[in-house]
């Protein structure tokens, strides 16, 4: 399981992180040594947090830059933790994090409360689908485990959520740097009856699949082989069948499914996650950015829709200007139309009901108008036709999850 | 679908997007567990025929048995095999003892800048792992190099969900990592259940294995028994000595491999 860890910078991510691979014993040999003899070198106390800030420029300046993933595993399962910066410049690293997560850990400090990232960061991991979290209220040693500063910032951050569209699945008083409530219940806070964080990672439930959901295939590639036309992609949702009758979208050009095809053997059928290829009855054809969708829970093709909208990139979003729009295998050209509820990620102010243009760290509802008819679907129906970047100069400017 | 699988088809979906951005592409093959097992993947993605070339960097110095297995190989899955290497260096002496730093620059990177330039490939498929080394785990899957291969670990494009970072013309080339998200018991677990051949190397003779293989006066071999597969994945499942230990380079100094990395090295 693949889990994200967010806060603001110095709230002991990269600490908690350097806790749970000591916890879990997953340190390779040598590794605690290597790190006495780092931080020997930069001379401070050999600290955990320099487990997971491997770069040089890191060590120095002792805060995480980018996105860093480490492995450990509890007798339940394997975990990937992906770590992402709390720094308001690496807003972009943090969301490359975010969007590989199935879940997330959202940290606080419970000195400092909620600051600046802690907030912006809970508001796009519910912008960017991840709607539940696991909180941590971090450094309950500096405040003597104190059960009414825990209260009070745990109420301060669910209201925060709530707000957010998130709901906090768990709440837990963590010190990362003693090994409270971490792995185990920690006995300086006997006032807490609730899981440790490794508890309550494992009670987690893995996302259910789109197995159910009516079938999408993005085509991402045509080859040919042997003569044979053979359109490759993955099965986003639903169950792809040999005979299966489908449209090819946009163009709604029907077409059956003659064969499905993997290296050395035909399949009778492939669900969702499957990569494969597909070859289409005589005279039909299909080509990248085009989607087979099952008959008759068709889409409708659109060029126009209104989506959340988070802009990550100095160059704001202007009405009027061209971009790229890529949604799963789809690339067009779009334009912004009008900028609605524009705010301040942070706090979640709006700046302006109606507005021109779309800044750096800045959200809003946004009405965009592609060049071409393009095929989508709700996010909280088939994610990876709900979700799409916006591009200038092939580097992501802004992402967003469709909402009509 | 099973965890392994799952592995697997995030790497066949990243293969087939490389090569729907960038028709000129290849894959460096080091002959090792880990590009082998991406070349096994191309093969599965490609339906048994990889329709770019393979390029093997050839320092001169690699372990015979990776020769043999490297041209037995690329004839039976019919490769498209490109050899690079620095003949100039090697005429000129390089080797080891003139500094491990200075060799691996010469003969690894030298030789695929040079490889690079003859061919135009725009864009490289390596089987680097996260959790191989620190550093590592900093990559992206869609990384872009400077003409002098510089990787700019400071300024890397985001990377959001699965969409990958295509060619903008001002990068001289594309680093692709198909294989990030998988870890050394991963690769192992999956070499087992595809039966799929490895080099000899790996397993242990007289008490003692390669985990990791390249040049043969920089690889160390470790104390172990497993002399088959089941049993490195045993071994792995228990050990805690890093893969990488056995290799020089990461030795020498805490910074090695961060500067080796910058520098355009694999
Ligand atoms: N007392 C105390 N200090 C902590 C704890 N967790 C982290 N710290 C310290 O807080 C500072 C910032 O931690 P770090 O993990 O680098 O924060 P990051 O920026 O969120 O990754 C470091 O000096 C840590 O040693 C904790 O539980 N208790």
């Amino acid at each position: 399981m693949k889990i994200v860890i967010v806060g603001h910078v110095d709230h002991g991510k990269s600490t908690l992180i350097g806790r749970l691979l000591l916890d879990t014993d997953s340190l390779p040999e040598g590794k605690m040594a290597e790190l006495k003899r780092i931080s020997k070198e930069l001379g401070r106390d050999a600290e955990l947090a320099y487990l997971a800030d491997q770069l040089k420029e890191e060590r120095e300046r002792e805060m995480t830059i980018d996105t860093t993933q480490t492995f450990f595993r509890t007798a339940r399962r394997d975990y990937a933790i992906i770590d992402a910066p709390g720094h308001v410049e690496f807003i972009r690293n943090m969301l490359t994090g975010a969007t590989q997560a199935e879940e997330a850990v959202l940290i606080v400090d419970v000195k400092a409360g909620l600051e600046e990232q802690t907030r912006r960061h809970a508001y796009l991991l519910g912008l960017l689908g991840i709607k539940e979290v696991i909180a941590v209220i971090n450094k309950m040693d500096l405040a003597g485990y104190d059960r009414e500063s825990f209260e009070r910032v745990k109420s301060g951050l669910s209201g925060f959520l709530k707000g957010a569209g998130l709901s906090p699945s768990r709440t837990i008083p963590v010190s990362a740097r003693n090994g409270d409530n971490i792995s185990k219940r920690s006995s300086a806070m006997r006032w807490y009856k609730g899981a440790s964080l490794l508890e309550a990672l494992d009670s987690l439930k893995p996302k259910e699949t789109a197995e159910r959901k009516p079938m999408r295939f993005p085509v991402q590639d045509v080859y040919d082989i042997s003569g044979e036309k053979i359109a490759v992609g993955k099965v986003l949702s639903g169950r792809i069948r040999q005979g299966q009758e489908v449209k090819v979208l946009p163009s709604m050009a029907p077409a059956r499914i003659k064969a499905i095809k993997v290296f050395g053997k035909t399949l009778k059928s492939a669900s969702s996650g499957a990569n494969i290829g597909i070859v289409l009855d005589e005279g039909s054809l299909a080509r990248r950015g085009e989607v087979i969708a099952e008959v008759p829970d068709l889409p409708q093709p659109k060029n126009r829709f209104k989506a959340d909208l988070f802009w990550m990139s100095e160059e704001p979003l202007r009405l009027g200007k061209n971009f790229v729009f890529r949604c799963a295998t789809q690339e067009a050209a779009c334009v912004a139309e009008r900028i609605e509820r524009r705010m301040n990620s942070s706090t979640l102010e709006i700046i302006e009901d109606s507005s021109s243009e779309l800044r750096l760290n800045e959200a809003a509802a946004v009405h965009f108008r592609t060049e071409r008819p393009v095929v989508l679907e709700d996010f909280d129906f088939i994610e990876e036709l709900g979700r799409f970047v916006i591009e200038a100069g092939k580097v992501p400017q802004g992402a967003g999850i469709i909402t009509s | 679908m099973d965890y392994l699988d799952s592995l697997e088809q995030k790497t066949v979906y990243i293969v087939r997007e490389a090569y729907s951005r960038f028709r000129n592409i290849a894959l460096l093959w080091s002959i090792g567990k880990d590009s082998t097992t991406l070349l096994w993947i191309c093969r599965k993605a490609f339906f048994g025929k990889i329709p770019f070339p393979v390029v093997h960097i050839d320092t001169g110095f690699k372990f015979k048995e990776i020769y043999a297995f490297r041209d037995e190989y690329a004839r039976t899955w019919g490769l498209d095999l490109v050899i690079s290497r620095n003949k100039k260096a090697l005429e000129e002496g390089m080797c080891p003892d003139k500094g491990k730093m200075e060799c691996c620059n010469a003969l690894k990177t030298d030789a695929l800048k040079k490889t690079l330039k003859e061919k135009g490939f725009k864009a490289l498929l390596l089987a680097i792992r996260r959790d191989e080394h620190g550093i590592r785990a900093k990559e992206r899957y869609f990384s872009p190099r400077t003409a002098d291969f510089t990787w700019d670990y400071q300024h890397q494009p985001p990377e959001l969900w699965d969409f990958y970072k295509t060619q903008a013309g001002t990068e001289e080339h594309i680093r692709i990592h198909p294989m990030l998200h998988w870890t050394e018991a991963d690769i192992w677990r999956y070499i087992e259940r595809e039966k799929m051949p490895v080099v000899s190397l790996y397993f242990a003779k007289n008490g003692k294995r390669y985990r990791s293989i390249g040049c043969q006066p920089c690889c160390a071999s470790v104390d172990s028994r497993a002399d088959t597969i089941a049993k490195i994945v045993r071994e792995l499942e228990r050990t805690k000595i890093a893969e990488r230990s056995g290799r020089a380079q990461d030795k020498e100094d805490s910074y090695t491999m961060q500067k080796l990395r910058s520098l355009g090295y694999m």
